[in-house]
């Protein structure tokens, strides 16, 4: 039988060599993110360590380093959460789930959709300049809790509504065809099924808008946070500071015992993003075993 | 037990004349096909109708759903283009015809499905029980739980047995007893052996056509007297598509069904009645037996012999 091999000029040697330098490549690329990453936290760490103490978690920011705490500024960072937990996540999931089920597909909501998907690539100092002037000064909430709470609320909010929606759309129009069939009307398709589906999706993007809105700082200079306060705020439209509000001032001060100290404060901020995304993670799985169980 | 087979009566050999009209208004502005035609025919229905219980005797049964005149539009696509037939209560209904020639789309329209699709029209009439499903009065709610439907893929809840069962009937303010309920729609989808062990665990855990079965007893559950299948064996191997004939022709008992199906021998071992579609037309609707044996278009001849879709 003649061979075909002298119709093909196979090259095979430098095929294959050609596929390991891709593959090469490819693994740097993955690595180098890692590497940076991990240079960070090893420097973070290794820095502020010796800094952590109880007196440094319960203290409150002082002149000196020795004698600073971050306590004002973990109740603060605590507070905004719970603050744009409170207002982005309704109105977020709310937003979406209008969008999704009931809204015709019509230019108003498509240029409604247009709209989010560009909010979410906005920079948040523009948000903050908004918070300035809408919340600070035109409803007189002040340098407040409430003001830096709102402000980052409307920055998470477009991040909540798109992935609420692609939490909504994943859904197989079949649940909610037989729950239609069996003579349900659309809020009862929606609280039964739709939402219990969609929550652990919603809940991803939630837990990536806190962490975004926990540990942003352009906004929070923008409306006017405090940067050291010897009190934890008492009511929404007090004034506050925020984990990263330190970290910005305390790399801002002279000396190389304040930077160590932003250092330390970065654990803090690392261990309470951590803390939050574990909850919510937690509370997903839990979610997803009940809807399968 | 009547066999397609062994009936003389029935081979392509028997005189075209002597086939009966039938008695559907759509099938007489239909020309009857020549008698050319009949000696290239093979008869389809070479499966034993073994789940058909006897020939039907006695009087016409009286209709269930009336349809008139039935347009239908998915954007600009005139999808149906006027539909009249009349489904008879108390028997399955079989509706059939190659991809894309409306059955689904009919079906839909007898519970308001359809109309949960954006930018689609409908035009005529159609009567349960000589109420217009359609009228002003007519809640698409309402009309959904007096007419049941089971789709192509099983696609329970993802929760128990026993919500997949209740929760039609909770959210529709059933006052009776639920747990009788379940057990009593269970028992008609021919699946309470299987799971009255294990009601209580998740409905994902059953097998595909026990899945079905269960999609049947939730339907059930909210007491319809319509059920409307859109293809329901089409996700399922052989051993459960048989299972599940056998629990449609149990259900007309109690329930008028229409049922969509690719499949003509499934057609023939459920159906009463069967109705042709092709593009967007009812091409022919009459007996089963007749349609398939002596149909009267040359479409039908063509499509149940396999010459096309």
């Amino acid at each position: 039988m003649p061979s075909t091999d002298t119709l093909f000029n196979q090259r095979i040697d430098s095929r294959r060599r050609r596929g390991k330098v891709m593959a090469g490549v490819l693994f740097v690329c993955t690595i180098l993110g890692l590497v940076v990453l991990a240079t960070l936290i090893v420097d973070v760490v290794l820095t502020g360590a010796p800094w952590l103490s109880r007196e440094f978690i319960t203290g409150f920011p002082r002149s000196t380093a020795e004698a600073s705490g971050i306590w004002p500024a973990i109740i603060g960072s605590l507070y905004l959460m719970l603050v744009v937990a409170a207002v982005a996540v309704p109105l977020g999931v709310g937003a979406a789930l209008y969008l999704e089920e009931y809204a015709r597909d019509n230019w108003l909501a498509r240029l409604i959709q247009i709209n989010i998907n560009n909010l979410a690539g906005v920079p948040s100092v523009v948000y903050g300049i908004l918070g300035l002037g809408v919340f600070v000064y035109l409803f007189g909430f002040g340098n407040s809790l409430l003001a830096a709470g709102l402000t980052l609320s409307l920055l998470v909010l477009p991040i909540i509504v798109i992935s609420s929606q692609e939490a909504i759309r994943s859904i197989p129009q079949g649940v909610r065809e037989s729950a239609y069939a069996l003579g349900a009307t659309r809020s009862q398709v929606i609280w039964s099924h739709v939402l219990p589906i969609a929550m652990p999706g919603i809940l991803t993007g939630v837990i990536l808008s806190l962490s975004r809105a926990v540990g942003e700082t352009a906004p929070l200079v923008l409306v006017g946070a405090a940067l050291a306060i010897n009190f934890t705020p008492a009511h929404l439209l007090d004034e506050f500071t925020a984990i990263p509000m330190l970290i910005f001032q305390w790399t801002e001060e002279p000396g190389v015992a304040f930077r160590e100290l932003a250092a330390a404060a970065i654990i803090v901020l690392l261990a309470f993003l951590i803390l939050t995304n574990l909850t919510a993670i937690l509370l997903r799985n839990y979610l997803e075993q009940e809807r399968s169980a | 037990m009547a066999d397609a087979k062994a009936d003389p009566q029935r081979k392509p050999s028997s005189s075209e004349a002597s086939s009966p009209q039938t008695s559907s208004p759509a099938a007489s502005n239909s020309t009857a096909s020549g008698t050319g035609n009949a000696p290239t025919r093979k008869a389809v229905p070479e499966a034993p109708r073994t789940l058909t219980p006897g020939p039907r005797q006695g009087p016409q049964p009286k209709t269930k759903i009336e349809v008139k005149d039935l347009q239908f539009w998915y954007g600009d696509t005139h999808a149906i283009k006027g539909v009249t037939m009349n489904i008879p209560a108390h028997q399955v209904t079989a509706f059939i015809g190659p991809s894309g020639c409306g059955k689904s789309t009919v079906l839909r329209c007898l519970n308001r499905m359809n109309e949960l699709i954006p930018d689609t029209r409908m035009e005529g009439t159609i009567r349960v029980d000589e109420q217009d499903i359609y009228a002003d009065e007519a809640d698409p709610v309402m009309v959904r739980r007096r007419i049941g439907m089971v789709f192509q893929k099983p696609n329970p809840f993802p929760k128990t047995i026993y919500k997949n069962i209740t929760w039609g009937a909770k959210i529709n303010g059933y006052q009776g007893d639920y747990e009788a309920l379940v057990e009593e729609s269970l028992r008609k989808a021919a699946l309470w052996e299987e799971v009255k062990d294990r009601l209580h665990t998740s409905a994902y855990n059953l097998s595909g056509g026990q899945q079905q079965r269960l999609c049947i007893a939730r339907a059930l559950a909210v007491k319809p007297d319509i059920l409307l299948m859109d293809e329901p064996a089409s996700a399922l191997d052989p051993i459960a598509t048989a299972k599940l004939e056998e629990t449609i022709v149990e259900l007309k008992q109690d329930y008028t069904i229409v049922i969509v199906t690719h499949n003509m021998q499934q057609a023939t071992r459920v159906s009463d009645r069967t109705a042709f579609f092709y593009v967007g037309e009812l091409v022919e609707m009459g007996d089963t037996e007749m349609l398939f044996t002596r149909p009267s278009d040359e479409k039908t001849d063509a499509y149940i012999s396999g010459r096309f879709g």
